[in-house]
């Protein structure tokens, strides 16, 4: 029963990823990486990680991804195009994953771990339930945990300063100054506004070499 | 199931995750893509802790899920304030940064 | 004090008068910077006199003194230290000099009173008259080579003072390059002789000399031939002698005080210092005074053609350093050193009154254009005379006696050197008509507007201002002269100087007239005590004849000066008809410049070009430094491909890495 759960769950969870990697709409895609959360959520429920599966959907698959829903609905996440530069890298992509997923492989299988191979070493009735996380990280792991909670305090204020508009109600058509746009002279900055600005060519002096 | 079963799982999602980061051009599935890794790795986290029947896998699993939200959060947001400046929402364009 | 400690005061002076000035020029008002310079060179004058009586105490064996201030380097073989040297030559070197710099100061002061570089000039002469001391003064080869140095270096800076005239920056040019000619050629002659005597040092290596070197020695004469070489140079002896009529180009008192009475000297002071060395290789000396014989004769002729007035004058310089040249080499050691004296008096003289007469001019130099200035500027013809009679060898000027004695001494000799005793002769024939040719024809006759303006009791002024030899204008700013022209009559320090020189040049004579006044001879005893040329008394009779023929020659020449150009005025333009051939070869100065430049300065400029089109351009530009900054810039293109600004791209590169540290750790595991 265990084993077609976990081929069930495991051939959803690919699915998903591979529907993420390949869809062209991006809603499409995010409601895959919802599908392979899920089968997530289920492959750790078969590893007795009931805790964690809970945090998965309740967390991931409920709070992030519906965070996700609503960029690409603001954002209208169009159909993307094919890639025009690059190209060499659309097909140099899956041969290098898959060069890694055959080096991950051969690190697993051909590794001396004889454990596993096993199903896992004996546990109590209470191991992954929200008890003996609670345990482990008011104990053991305090110190990740406040950290934890310190790096969402910096996230949240991150995207409120990014995302927020200024000076006023109708800005949004214009384009704003940010806080880095002081006055520079011209060829100062980024590369490629030296480029433009000293007219095309980047700091070639004149008169020959 | 055997644990290593698990792990193969685990290598084939992120392995499709690194090659969607390679390929898609819309800065919000390259972070969906971004997920799809860290969830894999998540799920070889939870696949050894079980292994070793602990629960530290499991702790470090939750916090790699809150450090993704982290991203997640800071990673829209930008998104967002691309979208407002009427940026090209596409990581082919956005390539002041070059040498 | 002693006299050491007033030799290094005799340098401190005119040094501690070039920092001031420089230090300060542009806050010196008016004519300052002229008063702190003249007073720097009359301090030194007045220390060159304690130095001289400090010497007197001394015993006759004890004169020759030296000072040493620092020890540069001690090291095997080589000994470098800073000191001077006070016996008679250095000590009589150093009064003329300073004597004669501070009373040409003194007429600069006026002279150059409108120019705006007035303070430049100022630290410029000062730093000359500071360098030829050091060179005067040295103790040893290494001061004497910095003094040689610094002083072509001063006459470089003099020369192209109105550095904005192309002529002057040229003739600066040709002057410094010529120079350097001889500096290599007495750097060279040093080692040839430091090689066998092991010191630098002066006494020390007159004491070593008999010792070292045969008579006649292979180095040893290639090295007098070297100290010849550089002393021609300074000197402008034939044939390095081409710069010294370019060097006209200077203001008027630089010709004054380097190209008459100091700078030019040096080579003559070079040869009389070295006199064991040349001594001890007699071939040397004997080119030496060949070359001075063929130098004034060749001078001498050149100067009846040109109409230039200062390149009159300077050919006529020329002509008496080689008078000196050929003394000194000869052996007349005193004569020499006493021409020398009096040249410096009645030469300078002749340029401070040129300058003034030219001055008069407007800025024209040329003989062609000048005429009857006599009742318009006595004094400057007061003193055209005065010096005029002393060149010319006039009894009982001190010219006179100074030229006839090296003469004498040079015939004494025998054997060829007559053949050098009767060119001397010819030669003072020559002066004399040159002489007066050039006083005749700016003084005598009808007056031109120029003279005839300043009877009026008006200085001519020039409309625009042009440059005197190619005729093209100028301005009044920094860079060129002045506005204001200067003439003695109007400026006492001009007239103080002239006066004094003037009353030099017609009483110097006396310190040395032969058989009865012999001050300067004894003087300088010490220094050549060991030279048997120096004892050398020519017979009553010799001296006799060479003084009446001395005295003949000089009143003929003006004689025929006065037919040609006074009685009968259209001789001269006859003559030249008659002679046209030998009058271009004269105008043309020899065709000196003109084989140099065919010689020398094309094959050079030749080699400059193609070392610049062919060589440089081609294989170093294109090749070495192309072909290495290609390199370069091929591998940071082909490494900035990777800075492409795409995310994927760098997230490929990311995963790869990832990749290769797996297999790494794979391969290590297993």
């Amino acid at each position: 029963m265990a084993e077609v759960l976990f081929f069930v769950a495991g051939t959803g969870a690919i699915a998903g990823a591979i529907g993420v990697v390949v869809l062209r709409n991006a809603f499409y895609a995010v409601l895959a990486l919802v599908g392979h959360l899920l089968s997530l959520a289920a492959l750790f429920l078969l590893l007795r990680a009931e805790f964690v599966a809970a945090a998965q959907v309740v967390v991931y698959a409920g709070a992030v991804m519906v965070l996700y829903v609503f960029v690409v609905a603001y954002v209208g996440g169009q159909d993307e195009e094919m890639a025009t530069q690059g190209s060499g890298l659309r097909l140099a992509a899956p041969l290098f994953a898959g060069v890694l997923l055959v080096e991950l492989c051969i690190a697993t299988l051909g590794s001396g771990l004889q454990a596993i191979d096993g199903d896992g070493a004996p546990f109590d009735p209470a191991f992954g339930g929200p008890g003996q996380i609670g345990e482990l990280f008011l104990t053991k792991f305090l110190l990740p945990f406040e950290i934890a909670s310190y790096l969402l305090l910096i996230a949240a204020v991150g995207a409120v300063i990014l995302a927020r508009r200024r000076r006023g109600l109708d800005d949004g058509d214009r384009d704003d100054d940010g806080p880095l746009d002081i006055p520079r002279p011209r060829g100062t900055g980024t590369m490629a506004e030296a480029v433009d600005a000293l007219g095309g060519r980047p700091g070639k002096p004149k008169g020959g070499w | 199931m055997a644990i290593g079963w698990y792990l193969a799982v685990s290598a084939f999602v992120f392995c499709i995750g690194a090659a969607g980061v390679l390929t898609r051009r819309s800065p919000l599935v390259v972070l969906l893509c971004l997920e799809l890794m860290l969830n894999a790795g998540n799920l070889a986290l939870i696949a050894f802790s079980r292994m070793h029947g602990n629960g530290d896998g499991q702790i470090f699993a939750l916090i790699v899920m809150v450090v993704a939200a982290c991203e997640v959060t800071v990673g829209l947001g930008l998104i967002v304030a691309m979208y407002r400046r009427r940026l090209p929402i596409d990581v082919d364009r956005m390539r002041d940064l070059r040498g | 004090m002693s006299a050491t400690t007033y030799g290094w005061l005799v340098l401190a002076f005119p040094l501690a008068g070039t920092v001031v000035i420089s230090l300060l020029y542009n806050r010196l008002p008016g004519r300052t910077a002229g008063w702190i310079g003249t007073g720097a060179i009359a301090a030194s004058f007045l220390s060159a006199l304690g130095a001289l009586f400090m010497l007197l105490d001394h015993g006759r064996e004890e004169r020759q003194l030296v000072g040493t201030l620092y020890d540069y380097a001690d090291t095997v073989g080589v000994d470098a230290q800073l000191s001077i040297l006070i016996d008679p030559l250095s000590v009589l070197m150093a009064l003329v000099v300073t004597g004669v710099s501070a009373l040409i100061h003194l007429y600069s002061v006026a002279y150059l009173a409108s120019d705006r570089g007035y303070s430049r000039f100022f630290a410029y002469l000062n730093f000359f008259v500071f360098s030829m001391l050091v060179l005067v003064l040295a103790g040893n080869f290494l001061l004497l080579i910095v003094g040689w140095a610094f002083v072509g270096a001063a006459s470089y800076l003099l020369i192209s003072f109105w550095y904005r005239r192309a002529t002057a920056t040229s003739a600066g040019i040709k002057a410094f390059v010529i120079n350097v000619i001889g500096d290599v050629g007495l750097v060279l002659g040093t080692y040839f002789i430091f090689k066998h005597t092991g010191t630098l040092d002066f006494l020390g290596t007159f004491e070593k000399v008999p010792d070292e070197f045969a008579t006649n020695d292979g180095d040893l004469v290639a090295g007098c031939i070297l100290l010849l070489v550089g002393a021609c140079a300074k000197s402008a002896q034939v044939p390095l002698h081409t710069w010294l009529p370019d060097a006209m180009e200077g203001p008027t008192t630089v010709s004054a005080l380097i190209h008459a009475a100091t700078m030019v000297t040096a080579g003559v002071y070079l040869i009389a210092r070295m006199h064991p060395l040349f001594e001890q290789a007699p071939v040397a000396a004997d080119v030496g005074a060949v070359i001075g014989c063929v130098t004034l004769i060749l001078a001498a002729t050149i100067a009846m053609a040109v109409t230039d007035l200062k390149r009159v004058i300077a050919y006529s310089t020329m002509s008496q350093i080689g008078y000196m040249v050929m003394g000194v080499s000869a052996g007349a050691y005193a004569a020499g050193l006493f021409h020398l004296m009096t040249h410096a008096f009645f030469k300078a003289l002749l340029f401070m009154a040129a300058g003034s007469l030219i001055g008069a001019m407007a800025g024209t130099q040329s003989l062609d254009r000048m005429g009857g200035f006599r009742r318009a500027m006595p004094f400057t013809f007061g003193c055209f005379v005065v010096g005029g009679l002393a060149l010319a060898g006039v009894p009982p000027f001190s010219g006179f006696f100074s030229k006839d004695e090296i003469l004498l001494l040079v015939g004494d000799r025998g054997g060829w050197h007559w053949i050098l005793y009767a060119v001397g002769y010819a030669g003072s024939l020559l002066t004399a008509i040159y002489t007066f040719r050039m006083i005749f024809r700016a003084f005598l006759g009808d007056p031109v507007p120029e003279a005839r303006e300043l009877e009026q009791g008006h200085v001519h002024h020039a409309g625009t201002p042009t440059n005197p030899m190619t005729g093209e204008e100028e301005d009044t700013d920094v860079g060129f002269p002045g506005p204001e022209h200067h003439i003695a009559e109007r400026s006492l320090p001009m007239k103080v100087a002239m006066g004094a020189l003037a009353v030099g040049a017609v009483v110097g004579g006396v310190v040395q007239i032969p058989h009865v006044t012999e001050v300067l001879h004894d003087f300088l005893e010490p220094t050549f005590s060991e030279s048997e040329l120096y004892e050398a008394h020519p017979s009553g009779g010799l001296t006799a004849f060479g003084l009446a023929l001395g005295a003949v020659v000089a009143l003929a020449g003006i004689a025929i000066a006065h037919r040609v150009w006074v009685q009968r005025p259209g001789t001269a333009d006859r003559v030249r008809a008659r002679l046209s051939g030998l009058h271009r070869v004269l105008v043309n100065r020899w065709y000196f410049d003109e084989a140099y430049d065919a010689a020398i300065v094309r094959p050079a400029a030749a080699v400059g070009r193609f070392a610049q089109q062919t060589f440089e351009r081609l294989f170093v530009e294109r090749t070495l430094m192309g072909g290495a900054t290609g390199i370069v810039r091929a591998g940071s293109s082909a490494v900035r491909a990777a800075q492409n600004g795409f995310l994927r791209y760098y997230a490929a590169l990311l995963l790869l890495g990832l990749a290769a540290l797996a297999f790494y750790f794979l391969l290590a595991a297993t």
